[in-house]
């Protein structure tokens, strides 16, 4: 019993809508530890990142050591521990989109709203990432916005979408 | 549905196609999207049921057609007629041209606004008529999200075929036959995996189709996976039957959103219909197939790696042998072959190993995907028999490089690979040859650059790409590629001398020999590749002694 009081994190409340669907979710995986990928995405779906809680409720159900799933979720970019911001802007970095000015794109961003790839507003209002490739090449340029892809973009054109969708000016 | 059912299927949705005159296809392929086509598919729904159309017309979704930079794109059959850039607005024009007037709207055709004559019949643009589909064949012409559509374009067939009328050898001698070879890159020949895999003997054997396609720049398995989900699956299926496998998995990238969603709708279409699931069509062949979504790892591509990632494992390599083929997915027979590989399987089977191999080369046979972008005029996706030469596909079909500026290199393989520069524009694309000048076929992503592109930078990129992709397992992935890294770096900032080269270029033989998995030992080959090709440009940088 004494591993359990050992992790100094908050409990999670079993009556909040995310932990149902992720306790529906492991419940689906019949348990099984290796779906635990699948779990992941399914917690990051409903809260946009991993609080610590979570996994170590996730790590629980599935019988796992809760280093294994921490080990797990930091392998891999799509988790994240925190909050990527209530407004997303990823901006594209493939070969394609390199060739074709990503990087004028993330400059103009850091001198519009102070953020560099990975940084989120102190307001949680905005956050700034980059992707490895998105597929997107015949439109490189390109940004995702919110999950809408927008592409063949220039600097200035990006900053006005970010400011329509967020309200920053 | 047993095995008459499916053939009288077939006829039924063939019979229902023919009932309209034609058909528009809207390309709903994930850049056409991102240009705003599912405002015009709607569009255009609406705008046909107001004439009056919807008996003659019929209107569907599409994967990828290919130009994706000159999207959204409609295409009339059977008139094959393509129109670019067609929005909300200009889409009227369209249908009253083309439907009513019954002549084509010219200023709207596919290249209209960089050809001197835009052609009708698009097969006859220089972009198509230089292509030749296998993979892609279907891809921009059926719904992907109607199992109905691809049974009218022979669908399962291919599948009937192999487990009716060819014992599991026959299937494999056809694949061998066909002298296809992997399409994820290396190349290794499909058949003799298949037949690996057949031979060991196991309770339980798993086909994995590796659809974590992580090379910048290549996006043609996101646009099979969207375009045409269904021989995906036909394919791995037939996989599942030669081998002896009942269960398989798609790895598909969390990067690729609507590839999962149409790829799983396929596997609940097909198993509604008996085509995937217990005793398929009535034999005694059962398979089923789940996804696997990947989170975001480049390394998850090698397939030691990947197959850790299906046990729900940090995406880690293991040293080979032994290999998947022997001990794979929780240690049973595994084969795990490319989605691209998978495309070219129901074809094989259908129309034989020794049709597939009368394309392409002598060492590389059949058609290879290549998702054309950078400084180039028309990017997009295009398949091309393999030997097509490098200028072929630059000029003739890709147009030419943006501006007319001059040709500079041209990077395959991705991170893996290297740079193929202009002297060698007449190179033939096959394993063989890209493998001479230093490069790799790769998963066949192709970026042009012009003379703007700084190669010491390229080489940084790929670099730095590497470094941050290296799981961490082996030391000289893991601290190689930072040193090497940093040292490209002091070069392009002009702060190197000629003993930073020199380490850089012996440090780049150590971690490619010495690496554990693919990722390091390619890692090396982007840098290898602009030395040798660009070697003025380091030289230019580092500063002279004294």
């Amino acid at each position: 019993m004494k591993s359990d009081t050992a992790v100094p994190v908050k409990e999670v409340s079993k009556t909040d809508p995310r932990i149902k669907l992720i306790a529906a979710r492991i419940k689906k995986e019949n348990y099984k530890p290796d779906a635990l990928i699948e779990i992941l995405h399914t917690a990051q779906g409903a809260y946009g990142y991993l609080p610590k809680e979570v996994l170590v409720y996730i790590a629980k159900a599935l019988k796992l050591p809760p280093s294994r799933v921490f080990s797990t979720v930091t392998f891999y970019h799509f988790f994240s521990l925190k909050s990527k911001g209530d407004h997303t802007c990823i901006v594209c970095t493939g070969t394609a989109c390199y060739v074709k000015g990503a990087q004028a794109i993330l400059n103009k961003l850091e001198k519009e709203f102070g953020l560099k790839p990975g940084q989120v507003t102190t307001d949680n209002k905005l956050g700034v990432a980059v992707a490895r490739c998105i597929g997107a090449c015949g439109l490189a340029p390109a940004v995702v916005i919110d999950n809408d892809v927008q592409g063949k973009v220039s600097a200035d054109a990006i900053i006005e979408t970010i400011n329509e969708k967020t309200g920053i000016v | 549905m047993i095995r008459h059912e499916l053939q009288a299927l077939t006829g039924k949705v063939r019979e229902k196609q023919q009932q309209y005159k034609h058909r528009i296809c809207v390309c709903c392929g994930a850049s056409c999207i991102s240009s705003g086509s599912e405002e015009v598919l709607n569009k255009l729904n609406e705008e046909i049921k107001a004439r009056g159309l919807e008996e003659t017309v019929e209107v569907i979704p599409t994967g990828c057609m290919g130009p994706c930079n000159q999207g959204p794109l409609v295409k009339y059959l059977p008139e094959n007629t393509i129109y670019q850039k067609v929005d909300c607005e200009n889409l009227q024009r369209v249908v009253q041209s083309q439907l009513i007037d019954k002549k084509p709207l010219e200023d709207l055709l596919l290249f209209a606004d960089s050809r001197e004559k835009p052609f009708v019949d698009a097969a006859e643009d220089p972009f198509f008529k230089r292509q030749q589909k296998i993979a892609l064949k279907d891809c921009g012409d059926i719904n992907p999200d109607s199992i109905e559509d691809y049974l009218a374009v022979g669908g399962y067939q291919a599948l009937d075929k192999a487990i009716f009328l060819m014992s599991p050898e026959e299937v494999i001698s056809e694949v061998k036959q066909s002298r296809i070879r992997g399409r994820g890159g290396a190349g290794y020949p499909t058949g003799l995996k298949w037949e690996t895999v057949y031979k060991y003997v196991s309770d339980q054997k798993y086909v994995i189709c590796n659809g974590d396609e992580g090379d910048p720049g290549a996006f043609m398995d996101r646009s099979v996976l969207e375009g045409n989900p269904h021989r995906v699956l036909e394919s791995m299926a037939i996989a599942g039957y030669a081998i002896g496998a009942s269960k398989g998995y798609a790895y598909i990238r969390g990067e690729y959103p609507l590839a999962i969603k149409r790829f799983e709708q396929a596997i609940k279409q097909a198993g509604k219909l008996g085509l995937l699931g217990k005793n398929i069509l009535g034999s005694n062949f059962s398979f089923d197939v789940e996804v696997r979504i990947g989170a975001g790892a480049f390394v998850c591509g090698e397939e030691t790696a990947l197959i850790a990632s299906i046990e729900g494992k940090r995406g880690t390599p293991k040293p080979r042998p032994p290999f998947p083929a022997e001990s794979g997915l929780w240690g049973k027979p595994t084969l795990i072959n490319n989605v691209e590989t998978f495309a070219a399987i129901a074809p094989i089977i259908l129309n034989g190993g020794e049709w597939y191999s009368e394309t392409g080369t002598a060492k590389s046979a059949g058609t290879k995907v290549f998702a054309l972008a950078g400084k180039i005029n028309y990017s997009g996706l295009i398949e091309v028999p393999m030997g097509t030469s490098l200028r072929e596909i630059v000029f003739d079909i890709g147009g030419g490089i943006q501006h007319g500026a001059e040709f500079k290199a041209a990077q395959t393989g991705g991170p893996s690979g290297g740079c193929i520069p202009a002297e060698h524009l007449d190179v033939k694309m096959d394993y063989e040859s890209l493998m001479s000048l230093g490069s790799i076929m790769g998963s066949g992503g192709l970026i042009v650059m012009d003379k703007s592109s700084d190669m010491v930078d390229v080489a940084r990129y790929f670099m730095e790409f590497c470094m941050d992709e290296s799981c961490g397992k082996c030391i000289p992935c893991r601290v190689g590629t930072k040193m090497m890294h940093d040292l490209i770096q002091k070069i392009g900032e002009r702060k190197a001398t000629r003993i930073d080269l020199d380490r850089l270029e012996e440090l780049a033989v150590y971690v490619k020999e010495t690496s554990l998995c693919g990722l390091g030992a390619s890692a090396p080959n982007p840098l290898l590749s602009t030395l040798r090709h660009f070697r003025e440009e380091y030289e230019s940088k580092i500063q002279q002694e004294g």
